[in-house]
């Protein structure tokens, strides 16, 4: 086992964990922390693949400002327990065979496309070349999305503030 | 055995490294307690420690044993598992940010391997960096949650405010300088400060062509401080209003914990604020044949703090400081002499000029804490969001407009 594999099976073990103790945790403290726990093993499972910028945008961005945010609105509405209720029987007899058939086959479809893919060697990209990319190839696209963001945005501050204007 | 090296470079090059560091870097964590102590004595007409040891130099060492054999309290309804994890965080997430930092130009040879004179030279320092600052801010918010009591409470939450709100300005701050050096790899940023204006005055980033980050250094000193939570922005802590903030829980090892989070992070903004925006471990003299005696200036420094010494040692009150000192200008002065060797004198030189660096910003941050008021909270986000932010995106427009005129 090379040392790469030892690290993607730590990292990935990591993230699933994190994953199932998200669902699991009934304080919700414990489960922004779990998807802290997430996020870093996906920006190492990002770095193992050579994708060094977007590993480190990825902690920055999301383990960073976005889960503070989380971890701030919790601590400020001081929320508490979630309460757990019994599945309904619809759930429990039709959703959860469904959920594990759709995820067989999710399992089957990924692993059938990449058997006999051959893995290309994780080589480092560069900054450079990721914002050549973002800035010059993909620059309509990006702005657009940007923009979108940005009217989404505005459209949740507009709402939120609605009785201010009054 | 250089065989052997060859195929393990982890256990035989990175592990001596991480243990060296990390011995130096939590021994001047502990006499950065002593030195801001006595500083912020000073400034105020105090003489600040001088029971324990000579000068009080054992004061840190008294500390720590007394941190060690405190009754370690957990208050009722705490979540244990948070209350732990939170002092942890803090203190691991800062020391490892030091393990970027390049300290100097020279590669070091370890049995038979060379290695840069850092822990690790990766290209994306700066981003790691910030990355570990984004992450610092659980530390202190989780530490205010998990100890189930209201002042805890408010500090925690203040400070997770304040610390997302600077980090943006901070970020911003230096996009400036990745503009003008074209990387965030922290070696590369160093010396694509290399040169002089005219011939002597230094192409550090705070002075560089084609624009002068004055405005940005300042920026990020101040959103720096903000970010570490230090005075004047150490509103986490305000003792006259929140007892202590978000530690007022902790006591023993785990306050430490804390407080050594937090010399650390200090240390660590003086590193970066050196390698962006003061040349690094540059030299501020040119190396011409006229300035060749600037080489000498390591040792000359040293022989003289440790003659220093030696003189105000023999006069010393105490018959205790009567001896000690003198040995230590004794060391001194042996350092001194070590650095006059050829094949010492050239390697000396990128480390001396960084730790002189850092010790300058470190005394600043001290001497910033002794002078000012702390800001009230309205004011801070005001400061915050409403100046450092836009003076910094102004910045960045500047300096990229500066950039692509000169590159014309």
């Amino acid at each position: 086992m090379t040392p790469q594999m030892a690290v993607f099976l730590v990292l990935a073990a990591m993230s699933v964990a994190g994953a199932v103790s998200l669902i699991l945790q009934r304080e919700p403290i414990h489960s922004a922390l779990s998807l802290i726990a997430i996020m870093v093993a996906l920006a190492g499972l990002y770095l193992l693949q050579g994708a060094e910028f977007i590993a480190a945008v990825q902690i920055i961005v999301y383990g960073g400002a976005i889960m503070v945010l989380f971890i701030i609105v919790i601590m400020l509405l001081n929320a508490g327990l979630e309460e757990r209720t019994n599945a309904s029987r619809m759930a429990r007899y039709v959703g959860v065979p469904l959920g594990f058939v759709f995820l067989i086959e999710v399992a089957y479809g990924v692993g059938r496309a990449t058997m006999h893919m051959i893995p290309p060697a994780p080589e480092a990209v560069s900054t450079r070349d990721l914002s050549n990319l973002l800035f010059r190839e993909y620059v309509f696209p990006f702005e657009l999305t940007s923009f979108l963001i940005l009217i989404a945005l505005l459209g949740a501050l507009v709402l939120a503030r609605r009785e201010d204007s009054n | 055995m250089n065989q052997f090296a060859a195929q393990h470079p982890i256990l035989l090059v990175a592990l001596p490294k991480v243990v060296v560091l990390l011995f130096v870097l939590l021994t001047a964590l502990a006499y950065l307690t002593w030195f801001e102590r006595k500083v912020v004595a000073h400034i105020q007409t105090r003489w600040g420690p001088y029971r324990v040891g000579p000068h009080g130099l054992l004061q840190p060492l008294a500390d720590g044993a007394k941190f060690l054999f405190k009754e370690d309290v957990t208050p009722a309804g705490a979540d244990k598992f948070v209350y732990f994890l939170a002092p942890f965080l803090a203190l691991s997430l800062a020391i490892t940010s030091i393990a970027v930092i390049p300290f100097g130009p020279k590669e070091i040879t370890i049995f038979g391997q060379t290695t840069p004179l850092a822990i690790t030279n990766v290209n994306i320092g700066l981003l790691i960096l910030f990355a570990i600052t984004a992450m610092g801010v659980y530390g202190v918010a989780l530490a205010g949650w998990s100890s189930n009591s209201k002042y805890p409470l408010l500090g925690g939450l203040r400070s997770s405010a304040q610390m997302v709100s600077y980090e943006l300005a901070l970020t911003m701050s230096v996009v400036g300088v990745i503009l003008m050096a074209g990387t965030f790899n922290l070696s590369e940023i160093v010396t694509s400060q290399q040169g002089f204006h005219w011939g002597f005055v230094p192409r550090w980033n705070l002075i560089g062509s084609p624009m002068p980050q004055v405005l940005g250094f300042l920026l990020f000193f101040i959103a720096a401080v903000a970010e570490t939570n230090r005075s004047p922005f150490d509103l986490a802590e305000a003792e006259s209003e929140l007892v202590a903030g978000f530690h007022t829980e902790y006591a023993s090892f785990k306050f430490a914990m804390f407080f050594m989070a937090e010399y650390s992070s200090m240390i660590t903004v003086s590193c970066l604020a050196t390698i962006l925006f003061f040349g690094g471990w540059l030299s501020p003299f040119p190396q011409t044949a006229a300035m060749a005696w600037t080489i000498y200036i390591p040792t000359a420094a040293f022989a003289l703090a440790g003659l220093a010494l030696i003189i105000h040692g023999v006069r010393y009150i105490t018959v205790y400081g009567r001896v000690v000192l003198p040995v230590l200008g004794l060391a001194l002065c042996g350092l001194a002499f070590l650095c006059s060797r050829p094949a010492v004198i050239e390697f000396i030189q990128g480390p001396f000029w960084f730790l002189l660096k850092i010790l300058i910003f470190l005394f600043v941050y001290v001497w910033v804490r002794g002078t000012l008021p702390r800001l009230r909270y309205d004011q801070l986000m005001d400061f915050g969001w409403k100046l450092l932010l836009p003076l910094s995106i102004l910045n960045v427009v500047i300096t990229s407009l500066a950039i692509v005129l000169t590159q014309r």
